[in-house]
């Protein structure tokens, strides 16, 4: 898909870059009587799939804009913004959070595993796989957010019977309706015993 | 959202002393706040992020045979933490009934039981009259769609329910809530946290200005206990009644019974009246239990549209008094 000569998603990524010039080191610091440090676009560093950050941010950054408009990781997607579709799903520091939820600020020292931090190469993770053979997907939008949370899952060992695994899935909608094969994914890829990334 | 500024806490009283300012909230979990920032329904000028502050994140025995939950316990560390699902089923079975596991991934004991009403006229994002979002409006609910709102405890300014789920049981525990601030903490009944509109219809509980909820403690285990909740999906949705039971059993006959109603009312809802009959009667008679259950529901009073929730409370409350009769003591 190409608009002229330049693809949307180059159209993106220039578009990214240029926003990216206008950041401007720590501003409005507001030293408090109290000892706390108040900071208008605190400095915060964090790993993203294995990739270290230190980046000065507004402080309302949430982690799903970072990833998507800081790092272009675009992978995690943006449904409801309100923590009510899971589409955002991320592990923080080995757990799935909504990323829409997390504010970046927050972030200092922390590791966050994104669905492009799961693939080994071009080898996919065994939940990806499942989703794939499964037909567990039908427009995609909200499969990220189902392979985090599946990983998850899985890890935390809650995949014991499907009523389980439709539960502890609960927090992840798919407006097209492919819960089934979800459902027969996740219990595929937990009999082989793959799990979480992190 | 309006622009803020931020601060991470590594200490209390740093906690304390910037939550005695004007325009500051504190930060846990973070699943609320940042909505209400969204919605306008919050804009704090600082945000003091109490995430990290050490020894908050515990789950200790109490001397006295009970058990305290640090605030920053998150939702799902609590719900299956081994002493919380042995000796209170009925506040692991809450827990693992609200929100879904990300939520619950982030959300603190703590923070949980200041989440706000989910009336849609609060959260509108178009302002609506509403006197918990701004004082003397009027409430919208009153004579529009309230088949979601209360039975219990309304009044013409607010016909709202308080939506979460481990408060009903820790209502029904008798949980206490500990609190820290600048002058002085205190310790709250979770029976008395949320308040009712009959005197400030834009207050939501009793915290003051600066005041943080440090603990929750729990007295003896509540082993023959149990959580029911009836919604319109059978996951990840909020209650339209819950019900909440802690029992205590002698063969067949109930010595002492707590029970409390949740999405009925803008706090749980302790029958008390009810709990009183209930001691004495078998549970095995379930014409009896009925009878019991009926004496708190004197003072129900239905909205235009909830009339249903009247008999489903009453439902609600012998299912759960019934489950946890049969759970192992």
């Amino acid at each position: 898909m190409s608009i002229g000569s330049i693809s949307r998603r180059e159209l993106m990524t220039t578009t990214v870059a240029m926003a990216g010039l206008s950041i401007s080191p720590a501003l409005a610091q507001d030293s408090d009587t109290t000892g706390l440090r108040f900071d208008g676009q605190p400095e915060v560093a964090f790993r993203v799939n294995g990739v270290d950050y230190r980046l000065a941010l507004d402080a309302r950054v949430t982690l799903l804009d970072l990833l998507r408009e800081r790092l272009n990781l675009t992978g995690t997607k943006k449904g409801c913004n309100f923590g009510e579709c899971g589409a955002c799903t991320v592990h923080l520091d080995g757990r799935r959070v909504n990323a829409c939820l997390v504010l970046a600020a927050s972030l200092d020292g922390r590791e966050v595993t994104t669905i492009e931090g799961l693939a080994d190469g071009d080898k996919l993770h065994p939940v990806q796989q499942a989703f794939i053979d499964h037909d567990g997907l039908q427009c995609g939008f909200c499969t990220p957010g189902q392979v985090m949370s599946a990983t998850a899952l899985i890890a935390e060992g809650h995949a014991g019977s499907d009523a389980e695994i439709r539960e502890w899935m609960s927090g992840n909608l798919c407006r097209c309706s492919a819960y089934p094969q979800i459902v027969d994914a996740v219990r595929a890829a937990a009999s082989n015993k793959v799990g979480s990334a992190t | 959202m309006q622009s803020f500024s931020y601060a991470r806490a590594s200490t209390l009283p740093d906690v304390l002393a910037a939550g005695a300012q004007p325009e500051t909230m504190f930060l846990a979990g973070g699943t609320e706040l940042l909505n209400w920032m969204r919605l306008g329904i919050a804009a704090p000028e600082r945000i003091v992020d109490i995430g990290r502050l050490e020894g908050l994140d515990r789950i200790e025995p109490l001397p006295d045979g009970g058990l305290r939950i640090g605030a920053l316990v998150r939702l799902n560390d609590a719900a299956q933490h081994e002493a919380v699902m042995r000796d209170y089923p009925v506040l692991s079975q809450a827990i693992l009934k609200a929100a879904s596991p990300q939520l619950r991934n982030l959300a603190t004991i703590g923070g949980n039981p200041v989440q706000r009403t989910r009336c849609a006229y609060f959260r509108s994002e178009d302002k609506l009259p509403c006197n918990k979002r701004e004082p003397g409006s009027g409430c919208s609910a009153l004579h529009g769609i309230n088949d979601r709102h209360a039975i219990f405890g309304w009044t013409e300014a607010c016909v709202a329910v308080q939506p979460a789920d481990p408060p009903v049981a820790l209502a029904a525990l008798d949980a206490v809530f500990v609190t820290e601030h600048r002058d002085g903490g205190r310790r709250i009944p979770a029976t008395e946290f949320h308040t009712l509109p009959d005197k400030r219809p834009q207050d939501h509980n009793v915290l003051r200005r600066g005041e943080l909820i440090t603990a929750i403690e729990l007295p003896a285990p509540a082993h023959r206990s149990a959580y029911l909740k009836i919604r319109e999906r059978e996951s990840y949705e909020y209650a339209t009644v819950s019900a909440a039971a802690a029992l205590e059993i002698d063969g067949s006959t109930i010595r002492r019974a707590r029970i409390a109603l949740g999405s009925v009312a803008h706090r749980p809802w302790r029958l008390k009246a009810a709990e009183e009959r209930l001691a004495g009667t078998s549970i095995e008679d379930r014409a009896a239990l009925r009878a019991a259950i009926e004496m708190s529901f004197a003072d129900a009073r239905p909205l235009s549209h909830n009339a249903y929730k009247i008999p489903l409370a009453k439902n609600a409350a012998l299912r759960v008094i019934e489950t946890a009769a049969r759970m192992p003591s």
